[in-house]
């Protein structure tokens, strides 16, 4: 199944992550990603009639915590990780477009 | 758009309100969820999306979404939470945490003070985003040079509330938010601030041939912060569509941003693909699914919801909801339903708290149920007039005493007894022969110059219907 995984669809779902890919690595990435599309078509193979859909690996659910503040983390410390800040905020290049 | 135009069409709306819930901590960590703070001074590395930080949901927030639920009648259900993948600056993470195909409410509805009712699609949790500002250019996005991002906001719960397009028009969409915060707000999960951001109103418009079912192409409208921008966008947006389809154009699907200034909506931007947020399933966080004694205790913990006490106060004082609607919204139905419940006039009772004591809110908060009951009780019994009565009620209000019957002594208005105002009602006739006989012959108007000129004589003090019944008598008799 060599052309499963196309090079347009791995430079489409790299440029939603915003993953600067060459060409060899298109190829690589292709390859690679068929073969996790086949593993997930030999899971679907198995006969999951009368099993309720799993929502997450552990068999947990209601993980919760009681709604009390607790102090957050140094302002100067964080703004220092960023690349750029200003007044107090972290300063980004100009934005291009309204958010989603 | 001529009248022509709008007979020919009609517009279709649906809207989707992200409510802030009024939680100590943001939804999952425990950075203080607050208003106006110094930026960047409520985070932490869950909220910030640093490497290995690790989100846990806020027990609160799960208790005010399914309150939301509960009392727009949606099922409360399992759900999940899902990523919601985009960038921006305003995402630390990269992805918002929200609810996608197994939301915690769904299938809901909600009651217009007019009695119709507009379905909820769904009612979901997820995370607000930080906040950005533009620098430079005037403050408008594709003018800056940059732009400052503060992550307070970021990680505070929210709950998103997505009716069915089921609004015919921009008054009936005003009409739904306003019931949607008078809602929210008797719930708990929220200060229905608008003019702060913690409710958020996004419309999609749309207009079709009138009575036509299918729907058209719709345009999203944002960056509305008040009702009064909802209804004028809404307006706006309807004449623009059904401007384009009369000169035979087509509307295109986008999203358009209000311009409160202009008067406008504009296009925000055009995509080249759709949007693709590769939404998966939350793999830090576990399934949610309340059992029923907690949905049992959110249920029985609920106050009132507005439609439940325009009903209550309507059937008490033998008249239609949404004559009380305005009663309701001023928080002064529990006084009117305790002064009926006193034996007050339900009528007056009305009549006084929507005029005298809505214009005066601070007085309200001091006024008794039972001393507002004496007072409605002197004018429904003639034993002040309705003038008197006014003016009792604003002493009370102002804090002058909470004794209706000491400050009428006070002031003199005795109820005029019978005999005296028969007296001054006789010279009135006496000085108006013409008049009085017009009456005779069966004008009823003319009664109103007698009514007014008794008024003159008494300095007002005389009650209106006592003046009345004693020109039946002397007509009659």
């Amino acid at each position: 199944m060599p052309n499963r995984i196309t090079p347009d669809d791995v430079r489409s779902v790299a440029r939603l992550a915003r993953l600067a890919v060459t060409d060899e690595e298109v190829e690589l990435f292709a390859v690679q990603l068929a073969a996790v599309l086949e593993h997930a078509e030999d899971v679907e193979a198995l006969d999951t009639e009368g099993v309720p859909p799993t929502a997450h690996p552990l068999a947990m659910e209601n993980v919760l915590r009681d709604d009390v503040a607790r102090p957050g983390v140094d302002r100067a410390e964080v703004l220092a990780m960023a690349p750029a800040s200003e007044a107090g905020r972290f300063r980004v290049p100009r934005i291009l477009g309204e958010a989603p | 758009m001529s009248p022509d135009a709008a007979g020919r069409w009609e517009v279709v709306i649906g809207l989707e309100v992200h409510c802030e819930l009024r939680t100590e901590t943001k939804l999952f960590c425990g950075c203080r969820n607050a208003f106006g703070e110094e930026p960047n001074t409520n985070v932490c590395p869950v909220c910030l999306g640093l490497p290995g930080s690790l989100p846990v949901l806020n027990r609160q927030s799960v208790e005010y979404a399914m309150r939301i639920g509960e009392a727009l009648h949606c099922d409360i259900r399992p759900s999940i939470f899902h990523r919601k993948n985009y960038f921006y600056p305003d995402m630390p993470k990269d992805y918002q945490v929200s609810q996608y195909d197994e939301p915690i409410n769904s299938d809901g509805w909600l009651e217009l003070p007019n009695g119709k009712r507009i379905g909820v699609t769904r009612a979901h949790m997820e995370e607000d985003t930080g906040k950005s500002t533009h620098m430079g250019g005037g403050g408008r996005i594709g003018d800056a040079t940059h732009s400052l991002v503060d992550y307070n906001r970021a990680g505070v719960p929210l709950v998103e509330i997505v009716s069915e397009p089921e609004i015919g028009s921009a008054e009936e969409a005003r009409a739904y938010v306003s019931e949607l915060r008078a809602i929210l707000v008797a719930t708990g999960a929220s200060d229905g601030k608008m003019e702060e951001g913690s409710l958020r109103v996004d419309a999609n418009v749309s207009v079709r041939p009138r009575g036509s079912t299918a729907l058209g192409t719709r345009c999203e409208i944002k960056n509305m912060n008040s009702l009064r921008s909802l209804g004028r966008a809404v307006e706006y947006e309807t004449g623009r569509q059904i401007d384009l389809l009369e000169s035979g154009d087509r509307v295109v699907q986008e999203t358009r941003h209000w311009n409160e200034d202009e008067g406008r909506t504009s296009s925000m931007r055009s995509k080249e693909e759709a949007d693709d947020y590769r939404y998966f399933p939350e793999p830090d966080l576990v399934p949610l699914a309340p059992d029923d004694q907690w949905r049992k205790a959110v249920r029985d913990s609920l106050a009132p919801m507005p439609s439940d006490r325009r009903r209550a106060l309507a059937s008490a004082a033998h008249t239609e909801p949404a004559a009380v609607a305005l009663l309701v919204e001023q928080d002064l139905d529990g006084l009117v339903l305790a002064a009926i419940g006193a034996g007050a006039d339900p009528r007056i009772a009305l009549n006084r708290a929507a005029n005298e004591v809505a214009a005066d809110p601070d007085g309200a908060a001091r006024l008794s149920a039972e001393s507002f009951a004496r007072v409605v009780t002197l004018e429904a019994t003639g034993k002040l007039t309705a003038t008197q009565s006014k003016q009792v009620l604003a002493a009370m209000l102002a804090g002058e005493s909470d004794d209706p019957e000491a400050i009428a002594e006070d002031r003199g208005f005795e109820a005029m007894d019978t005999s005296a105002l028969q007296a001054v009602v006789d010279q009135v006739i006496e000085a108006n022969p013409g008049p009085w006989q017009r009456f005779l012959d069966g004008d009823p108007k003319v009664s109103g110059l007698f009514i007014g000129q008794v008024m003159k004589k008494t300095q007002g003090q005389a009650d209106g219907k006592a003046v009345t019944r004693i020109l039946q008598e002397r007509r009659d008799g």
